[in-house]
C-alpha cells in the first residue's frame, strides 16, 4: 500500500487533461505544478537538513533565465571581448540551466554552510537579491525590467522519432507531471541512502552525526547543489511554459510561496511539498473570486503562523498520525496494522481507514 | 575630490538612519535570539505613521516624529506579546518562519490600507539648500542626521547608565542567571521588542520624507539592516552603529563611482565578504550562531 499510494495519485493526475477541459484551470495546474518542483526542492535543504533557504527563488530565477537565454541566442560585449551565442534547442537549455543553477548551490552551499543558523538564512537572501539586481541592471544580457519575451517551448524527440513542440497547455501538463513523478523518485531515493540518512542525521542532532564520522559540509553541500539543480530544472520549464520572464520572478514572495508549500505540506516529507504545493497552487482559484491579491496575501501568512502554532509539523505528518491513532485498536488484527504505523510517507487513505472501522468493531 | 566630499557627506547623512536600524535589529537579535524580519515593515509603518500625523492629520512635524516612533514601539510590542512569548524558547528556525509570516501580512495590510501609490511627506524646512564650500546638502537631511544622532546617543544612554539597560545587557549575557537575580525575563523581552522596533520607525519616520513611503519599501530595508548587523557582529550595538556607516559609504561609493543600479546589491555584497572572510562581523564579541 505504502508503493501504492502514490502511484494512485499519479494515475488520478494523469487522468486530469482527459476531463478538464477549462484552460485556466489546467494553466493552473501546470504553474502550480512547476511550484512544487521548486518546493520539492526547497525541502530536500530544510526538510532534510533543516536549512532555511529564503533565497530559493535564485536557483530558480536562474534556470529559467540560463535556459532562456540558451534558446534565445545572446551578444554582448565583456571588455571588448564579444560574445555571440547562437540559438540552441530550449531542451538542452533546460539541462544547461538546471546545472548552472546546480553550480550556484554548490557555491551558495560552500559559502553558506560555514555558517549556519541564522547567518546561513540572511546568506541566502543576500544571494537572491544580488541575482536579482543583476538580472535588472545587466540590461544587455538580460534585456533588464523589459523581459525577455518570445521564449521557445520545449520541444521533444529526436531524429529518427519526429519531434514534437509543446504548445498546449495539456501537453505542459503531462510534461511537469513527468518531471514531478522523476523528482519524486530521485528525491525518494537519495533520502532513503546512506546520503539522505546522513543528512537527516546531521538535521537531528548534528554533534553526534559529526562525532560517528558524518562530514557536515560535504552533505549539506550535496544537498544544496542537488536541491538549486532541481529548482533551476522548475525555472526552465517555467521560462519555456510561460514564454516571457522578468527580474520580478526573483520576488521574495515566490521563496515565500515555496516556503509556505513546504511548511503546510510538512517538511521532512516526500508528500508534504506535493500536498502543500496542490492547496497553494489551487488556493488563488478558489479565493480571488472572493479577495484580492493582497488579502489572500495576508491570508497565506496568517496560516503559515497559525501552521507553526497549531500543526508545526505540517498537514502530512499530522494526517498520518491521525490515521495511526485510529488504526492503534486493530493492531490486534495482526501485524498489517503495525506496518501501516510505521509507514511515513504518504498518508494514504483507504484501506487505513477500513482497518480502523474493523479494529472499533473489534474492540 | 568636491565630488568625493559630497559622497562623505552624504555617507555621514544616510549612515545615521542605517545606524538607528541595524542598532534595533541587534538588540532584538542580541537579547532575544530572534531574527525579525518585521523590522523593515516596522521601518514602514514608521514611514506610514510619519505621513499619517504629519500630512493627513497636519500635526507638527516634530510631535509627528515623536508619535510615529511610540507607535512603532507599540506595535512592536504587540508583536512580541502576541507571536512571541507564547513561543519563548523555542528553536530560532521556528520564530524565523511566524516573523516571515508577520512581514507578509504586515506588508500587505499596508498595502491594503495605505494603496500602492507611493507617498510623499512635505516638510517645514526651508527648500534651498544648505551650502558650505564644494558640498550642498538639503536642510531636511541635515535635520535627519541630527535626530538620528540624538536617538542613537538615547540609545547608549538607555543601554549603559540606566536600570532597565543593565537588565538588558544581564539577559543579554545570561538570561537565565538574570532571571534568578529577579529580572522580570518576559518584560525584559517585550521592552526589547519595542525598543528595537520603535528604531525602526524612527529611521522610517525619519527617511520617510527624504524619499517616497511605499508599502515594499520595508523589504530592502530589512536586508540592509541585516547587512548592518552582520557587518557589526549579532548582537553587537556598536559594531550596528558603525556597521550603519559603513553600509552608507559602500552604497555612496558603489552608486556613485560603479553604476546608481548596484547601489543596493552594496549591501548584499558586504554580506558575503564579510561572512567569507570574518563571519564574526568586523567588532565581533563571539556572537555565533549555529
Amino acid at each position: 500500500m505504502k508503493q501504492v499510494f502514490p502511484l494512485i495519485a499519479l494515475a488520478f493526475f494523469a487522468t486530469v487533461p482527459l476531463w478538464l477541459q477549462d484552460q485556466y484551470y489546467l494553466h493552473t495546474l501546470v504553474v502550480a505544478g512547476i511550484f512544487m518542483l521548486a518546493a520539492m526542492s526547497l525541502n530536500l535543504l530544510l526538510g532534510y537538513t533543516g536549512q532555511l533557504s529564503l533565497g530559493h527563488v535564485a536557483f530558480f530565477g536562474i534556470g529559467a533565465y540560463v535556459s532562456a537565454l540558451t534558446s534565445l541566442g545572446f551578444s554582448l560585449s565583456i571588455f571588448g571581448v564579444q560574445i555571440t551565442h547562437e540559438p540552441w534547442p530550449p531542451f538542452i537549455g533546460l539541462i544547461l540551466g538546471a546545472l548552472a543553477a546546480g553550480l550556484c548551490g554548490y557555491l551558495i552551499g560552500k559559502l553558506a554552510f560555514r555558517v549556519r543558523g541564522a547567518y546561513f538564512v540572511i546568506v541566502t537572501i543576500s544571494f537572491a537579491e544580488v541575482v536579482r539586481l543583476v538580472s535588472l541592471n545587466w540590461v544587455e544580457l538580460t534585456n533588464g525590467p523589459l523581459a525577455l519575451p518570445g521564449i521557445p517551448p520545449l520541444t521533444l524527440g529526436f531524429d529518427w522519432t519526429g519531434y514534437v513542440t509543446l504548445w498546449g497547455k495539456a501537453q505542459n501538463y503531462y510534461l511537469v507531471l513527468v518531471f514531478i513523478a522523476l523528482a519524486y523518485v530521485l528525491i525518494k531515493r537519495l533520502v532513503q541512502s546512506p546520503y539522505g540518512r546522513a543528512m537527516i542525521a546531521l538535521r537531528e542532532n548534528e554533534t553526534l552525526a559529526v562525532s560517528v564520522g558524518i562530514s557536515v559540509t560535504k552533505y549539506l553541500v550535496l544537498a544544496a547543489i542537488f536541491s538549486g539543480a532541481l529548482a533551476g530544472l522548475a525555472g526552465g520549464l517555467y521560462a519555456h511554459y510561460i514564454q516571457i520572464i522578468d527580474p520580478m520572478i526573483f520576488m521574495f514572495l515566490n521563496t515565500v510561496t515555496m516556503v509556505i508549500m513546504v511548511i503546510t505540506g510538512g517538511k521532512g516529507t516526500l508528500a508534504g511539498p506535493i500536498v502543500g504545493g496542490l492547496i497553494f497552487g489551487l488556493a488563488p482559484v478558489v479565493l480571488r473570486n472572493y479577495v484580492g491579491p493582497e488579502v489572500q496575501w495576508i491570508l497565506y501568512g496568517v496560516l503559515m503562523i497559525l501552521i507553526v502554532f497549531v500543526l508545526p509539523e505540517g498537514i502530512v505528518p499530522a494526517i498520518e498520525r491521525w490515521f495511526n491513532r485510529k488504526a492503534k485498536p486493530g493492531r490486534k488484527d495482526g501485524s498489517a496494522a503495525g506496518g501501516k504505523a510505521a509507514d511515513r510517507e504518504t498518508g494514504q487513505g483507504g484501506s487505513t481507514l477500513a482497518l480502523a472501522s474493523s479494529g472499533k468493531v473489534n474492540s | 575630490m568636491d565630488q568625493l566630499l559630497q559622497h562623505l557627506v552624504n555617507t555621514v547623512i544616510m549612515g545615521g538612519t542605517y545606524a538607528l536600524l541595524g542598532i534595533g535589529l541587534t538588540l532584538i537579535f542580541g537579547i532575544m535570539r530572534i531574527v525579525n524580519f518585521t523590522h523593515g515593515e516596522l521601518y514602514a509603518f514608521g514611514a506610514y505613521m510619519m505621513y499619517f500625523f504629519a500630512t493627513i492629520i497636519g500635526m507638527n512635524f516634530f510631535v509627528s516624529i515623536a508619535f510615529a516612533i511610540a507607535a512603532g514601539m507599540v506595535l512592536g510590542a504587540i508583536i512580541e506579546f502576541t507571536l512571541l512569548r507564547p513561543k519563548r524558547g523555542a528553536d530560532i528556525d521556528t520564530t524565523m518562519l511566524i516573523m516571515i509570516g508577520a512581514w507578509i501580512v504586515m506588508q500587505n495590510l499596508e498595502h491594503l490600507s495605505w494603496g500602492g501609490i507611493a507617498k510623499s511627506i512635505s516638510s517645514p524646512l526651508p527648500e534651498a539648500p544648505l551650502v558650505i564650500g564644494p558640498v550642498s546638502v538639503s536642510w531636511l537631511r541635515v535635520m535627519v542626521l541630527v535626530i538620528a544622532l540624538v536617538l542613537i546617543a538615547a540609545t547608549y544612554v538607555v543601554i549603559n547608565r540606566t536600570k532597565l539597560g543593565k537588565a538588558m545587557r544581564a539577559t543579554f549575557q545570561d538570561s537565565n542567571t538574570a532571571a534568578l537575580m529577579g529580572i522580570n525575563i518576559n518584560a525584559i523581552y517585550t521592552m526589547t521588542f519595542g525598543f528595537g522596533s520603535a528604531l525602526a520607525a524612527a529611521a522610517g519616520a525619519l527617511l520617510g520624507p527624504v524619499f517616497v513611503v511605499t508599502p515594499t519599501m520595508g523589504d530592502l530595508a530589512s536586508l540592509k539592516a541585516f547587512a548592518i548587523v552582520i557587518l557589526g557582529g549579532l548582537g553587537n550595538v556598536t559594531g550596528a552603529a558603525i556597521g550603519g556607516f559603513i553600509l552608507a559609504f559602500a552604497e555612496e561609493i558603489g552608486a556613485g563611482y560603479i553604476s546608481s543600479g548596484y547601489r543596493d546589491a552594496m549591501g548584499f555584497v558586504i554580506i558575503i565578504i564579510v561572512l567569507l572572510f570574518k563571519p564574526t562581523g568586523l567588532f565581533a564579541r563571539a556572537e555565533r550562531v549555529g
